[in-house]
């Protein structure tokens, strides 16, 4: 259970890192909190010739919260965005889902942006990501490149990001108003991966109908499966939607796996009651009404 | 193989110590081996158990899920600097008192989680104190005399005026 051997490069400015990470290629790994990567590498599942301490590289710790949107930095630990009152005020679904990633403890070490360059198809993140459309920019030494989160999950633990790449910063763009958001999930026990989580973002028009309907599913699928529900909702007042009906039709869209934890069929069913919870209270909260 | 070697500063429980490790030495092996502060204890070493649980500038971390090259220059907690005036620390005495330990393996981390916990929050509800520890194994104690001995540390710090 100790890590193998790798080069160890600690780089105090961008330049410095992204000439390192360059040099590096394939070979070369960011490290960040650590906290996926680490037990990875205790495990001996990954072993790479390269390990590029970001750590004291500054200005990567941004939080910046506006009616955009809230961007985060490279280097913002799950924590900070959890506490960052800027971060809850315009994105409520952040702190939601931040709650559901692992432990505190590895909440005050671990990252957002690692989270999401790591992309387990179990993890919380990836999916707020996908479910909000937001993006992640990319920087090597020869520029910086912004990919859509549709781009960005290629499949389990693989993302756009190439070798010689360090990503900078996500971006998670804010809802329009009236719209509401939850995200709930169901592990073995508080703070594991998911057996089945379900974010859900939903948008009322003026009438209190719903205009926009979105549920973004964890560990059924090989990247958080997105599906638009809108039209299951129906013409009339969302007061009066059939969300089990609505989630029948997120039910259909997953194509989950057995394993140890959880067969495919419960993990379909999971999937069902939480969207229906989920976009339940989303509505609630569109309409400025608690669950 | 021959690996680069790296110099580390590190302030734990408030005296500078200085050790020089491969890239790879995790912080949990540092303080055991390099510095000989066993109180430390490893038990996964994958962030699952919580027993290597320290203070990486005041704020609790998994000693074994960070590397001590990143470490330095920074300011570590251990079980050992828990302890003031001579004195056994509120939460330590509650530990005591409400018998929230039977083999011990785990004790350091839970001391460390629950230190940090109740800095932020000195008076948390019955379900916070089971959050707050939900990420240390133990599998002596069926947890309710830690959850007790968590309440009893808030009452003892409360009394002390913290």
């Amino acid at each position: 259970m100790k890590p193998p051997p790798f080069d160890y490069h600690g780089p105090v400015t961008l330049g410095e890192a992204l000439d390192v990470l360059a040099e590096a290629g394939p070979g070369g790994k960011v490290l960040a909190g650590g906290q996926s990567l680490i037990p990875l590498l205790n495990m001996r599942l990954a072993a790479p010739a390269h390990i590029v301490d970001v750590n004291r590289v500054p200005g990567l710790d941004g939080i910046e919260a506006g009616p955009e949107g809230v961007r985060v930095g490279a280097l913002a630990r799950h924590a900070a965005v959890e506490r960052s009152p800027g971060a809850a005020a315009a994105l409520p679904l952040l702190r939601q889902a931040l709650r559901l990633v692992a432990h505190p403890v590895i909440r005050n070490r671990g990252t957002v942006v690692g989270s999401l360059v790591h992309a387990d198809p179990a993890a919380e993140m990836p999916a707020v990501l996908a479910l909000l459309g937001g993006s992640v920019r990319l920087a090597s030494r020869d520029g910086e490149r912004e990919v859509p989160a549709a781009e960005f999950f290629t499949g389990p633990m693989e993302s756009a990001l190439r070798p010689g790449e360090l990503a900078l910063s996500a971006f998670f763009p804010a809802l329009p108003p009236r719209s509401g958001t939850a995200f709930y999930e169901v592990a073995r026990r508080h703070g594991d991966y998911a057996v089945a989580g379900v974010a859900a973002a939903v948008t009322l028009d003026e009438d209190l109908r719903v205009a926009a309907a979105r549920v973004a599913c964890v560990s059924v699928g090989p990247v958080p499966v997105v599906v638009d529900v809108t039209s299951a909702c129906g013409p009339g007042p969302a007061a009066a939607a059939g969300w089990e009906a609505v989630a029948g039709a997120v039910q259909d869209r997953v194509d989950p796996e057995g394993d140890i934890h959880a067969t495919a069929e419960y993990r379909r069913h999971l999937t069902g009651v939480l969207a229906a919870r989920a976009l339940r209270d989303a509505a609630l909260a569109a309409r400025g009404e608690e669950s | 193989m021959n690996e680069t070697r790296h110099h580390v500063t590190l302030t734990v429980n408030g005296v500078v110590r200085e050790a020089t490790v491969p890239g790879r030495r995790l912080l949990s092996d540092c303080l055991r081996h390099d510095l000989g502060l066993t109180g430390t204890h490893v038990g996964c070493e994958h962030g699952v158990c919580g027993a290597c649980t320290v203070l990486l500038d005041g704020e609790p971390v998994r000693s074994c899920l960070t590397f001590a090259v990143t470490a330095d220059g920074h300011e570590i907690t251990t079980v050992e600097g828990l302890a003031r005036d001579g004195g056994l620390s509120p939460v330590q005495r509650a530990f005591t008192e409400r018998h929230a330990l039977q083999c011990g393996f785990c004790t350091p981390g839970f001391l460390c989680t629950v230190t940090a916990f109740l800095r932020d929050n000195p008076v948390p509800t019955e379900e916070e104190a089971l959050e707050a520890v939900a990420g240390n194994l133990c599998r002596c104690t069926g947890y309710q005399n830690i959850l007790k001995a968590v309440h009893r540390a808030a009452e003892l710090q409360a009394e002390e005026g913290r």
